[in-house]
Formats: structure tokens, sequence, C-alpha cells
């Protein structure tokens, strides 16, 4: 086989907050190759100053996702096979966020929206009363263990058009976390979540494109989630007038 | 623009809607405009009526009632989604949504022709 076959022509973006353009570097090919070895491999032999993040590598603390291809991704679970455009990938950062420096984004806009929805622990008990049973059958639970699977990679507020067109929207993992922690018997933030997710950047902006639900790789549905958020704030609009 | 991260089915079910939406507001104030020459101006409605006897504008009727059926069943798909418990099959309904549009407007396409 020739040398070319087993290269990859990798265009990374590098940039700041302001501007940048892509580079491309030759990546030898390797098996079982994932998208974070291909940018890691450049970091350390081609340019030690690329700057991205990472750290678990087996898709446990979401903070890999970049843009691959033109689609968010989490890199350290994507194989390069099987998204490779010819022998050509594109790595660049989240969208919808900041750039800090190449392909790491300021995750603090995603992370102070999860608090904005009250994707915070409301506790019902002190530490001195008894543990409460939980029963894991119930529909409620059901709900919150499907969303506590989510990783905040963030994936889905980049995928999302609605995050792109308006700033103060709270996205779709912050509002699928608010939803979460409304059936979690163990949360007794219930109203504080309806209030938090029903204002101007609440659920009622999401168009339903379900962008959020096809590339979250943990496969949740925060598609699902914003549309019970709707109902469940408008059924306590409609109590509240009764 | 179609970029990759909305090349699937629910953000075409979302962009057909908008469309179809932005077209019939467009196409309403013409529609009302029209129609009050009934009170009017009858001659000249009488006038515009002989025009749509032609083929284009029997192919733009068409277009008309697609619009208008895609966004009403599109409306209800929303309002399935966030009103009736939730169901996985999403885009079998937007697709349903689309083919009912197809036959209701060729089944009028049909009948006018
Ligand atoms: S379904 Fe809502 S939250 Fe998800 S991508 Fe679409 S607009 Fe964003
Ligand atoms: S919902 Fe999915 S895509 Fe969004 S942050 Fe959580 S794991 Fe990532
Ligand atoms: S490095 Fe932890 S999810 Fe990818």
């Amino acid at each position: 086989m020739s040398a070319n076959c087993d290269e990859l022509e990798v265009s990374v973006w590098r940039g700041d907050r302001l501007s940048g353009h892509f580079e491309v570097f030759h990546v030898p090919a390797q098996d079982s190759q994932t998208i974070l070895d291909v940018v890691s491999w450049i970091q350390q032999n081609l340019d030690a100053t690329l700057s991205y993040r990472y750290a678990c590598r087996v898709g446990m603390c979401g903070s890999c996702a970049m843009m691959v291809n033109g689609v968010p991704r989490w890199t350290c679970r994507t194989h390069v096979k099987k998204v490779m455009n010819g022998n050509k990938l594109e790595v660049a950062p989240l969208r919808n966020l900041p750039v800090i420096k190449d392909l790491a984004t300021d995750m603090d806009p995603f992370f102070d929206k999860w608090i904005a929805a009250e994707g915070l622990h409301h506790p019902t008990k002190t530490r001195d009363e008894p543990i409460e049973t939980i029963n894991p059958d119930s529909t409620m639970r059901a709900e919150a263990n499907a969303g506590i699977e989510c990783i905040n990679c963030s994936v889905c507020y980049s995928a999302c058009d609605t995050v792109a067109g308006n700033v103060d929207y709270l996205g779709p993992a912050a509002l699928q976390r608010a939803w979460t922690l409304f059936n979690d018997a163990k949360d007794s933030g219930q109203n504080a979540i309806l209030e938090a997710v029903s204002g101007a950047g609440g659920c009622h902006n999401c168009h339903s494109q379900g962008s959020c639900t096809v590339f979250c790789p943990n496969e949740l549905n925060p598609m699902k989630a914003i549309a019970e958020l709707k109902k469940a704030t408008t059924k306590s609009f409609f109590k509240k007038r009764v | 623009m179609i970029r990759k991260h909305r090349a699937h089915p629910l953000w075409f079910a979302y962009a057909l809607h908008r469309l179809s939406g932005l077209a019939l507001a467009l196409f309403l104030p013409a529609h009302f405009y029209i129609l009050s020459k009934a009170l009017t101006q009858p001659e000249s409605l009488d006038n515009f009526l002989t025009l749509t006897e032609s083929p284009m504008v029997k192919l733009a009727e068409f277009g008309l009632v697609f619009l208008l059926a895609v966004h009403f069943l599109g409306g209800f798909r929303l309002m399935a989604m966030e009103w009736l418990p939730w169901s996985d099959r999403q885009k079998t309904f937007a697709a349903v949504a689309v083919a009912g549009a197809f036959l209701v407007s060729g089944l009028f396409f049909l009948r006018v022709v």
C-alpha cells in the first residue's frame, strides 16, 4: 500500500474568540482510530500548541465534544472510519459557544444555563432524616433515570438552531436536566423549575427540530423532555387560573 | 442553508412548516384583496376568474392547497407531540403529515383539471 492511502488529511480550526482559519495536517491512519486520537497525535507530533480538551477518553466526562465534518460529536468515541469523507476530516470547535483557542470552547454559557433552568439540587430532607425509599418502577423514576445519563457534553446545545438564533434560550441539555429533576422524588424544586423554564428563554422557544435528539451521543431525548416541560408548564398555567 | 447538522427528517419537517406558514401569510392578503372585489368591482373579479382556467393557475392552486394542507397537518403533528402522551414515532408522523398533504392537494388537482 502506498503511504498516501494510510494518511488522513485533517483540517483543524486554529484561532481564538475573534478569528481563525483551518490548518491542514497529515496524520497516519490506524485501526480503530478515534477523532480524539487524531487530534492528540497532531498535538503530540506536529504542533504542541494545539489546544483542545478531553479527560476520560471513554465517553463519560463529556469534555471532548467538537464539530467533526460539520456535526457535533463526542470525539473520544467517534471512529474515524465512520465519519471520514474520502481521506479527509474537518475538526472544529463546538458551535454556539465562544471559542477560547483552537478546539477548546468556553463552556460557561452552557453551564450557566443549567443553573438558570434550576438544574441544581433542591433537597427535600436534611442529613438527619432517614433516606427515602424510591420505587424504581414508578413512571416518574423512569423519566428521571433516562435523563441522568446526560454527560454534559454540549453536543445537543451545538446542534440546536434555536440556541444559534436566540442567545437567551436555555437549550436542550439544561431543559432536559430540569425535566429530570422535575421527576425526581428527592428534589423539591418543581415550582422553581416550572417558573425557570417557562420564561423568555424557556422551553416554549423550542421548535421541535429534534437535532438535539438526533445527535445526543448517549441517546437521550431532550426533544421529548422539552415537549413534556411544555405540557407541564401549560397545565400549571391553567391550574393557577382556576 | 442545509448544513450537515440539519440533514434529518424532523428538521425538514420544521423547515416545511415554517416556509409554508410564510408562503400562506404572503398569499392571504392577496386572497382577501381578490375576494373583496366581489363587493367592490364584480366585473374585475369575473375577469380575474377567467384567468383561473389557465393550467398555470391550476398548478399554482395545487401548490396553495398543498401549502395549506401541509401547514394544517403539520400543526396537528406539533400539537399531538406537545399534548398527547409521547410517542417515539415522530418521524413517521412527520412523513404522514407530508403524505396526507400530497393526498389532499393531489385529489384537489385531479378535480379541477
Ligand atoms: S428540539 Fe428544541 S432543543 Fe432540540 S434542537 Fe430542536 S429546537 Fe433545539
Ligand atoms: S443531552 Fe446528550 S448531547 Fe446533550 S449534553 Fe447531555 S449527553 Fe450531551
Ligand atoms: S474524553 Fe470524556 S467523553 Fe470524551
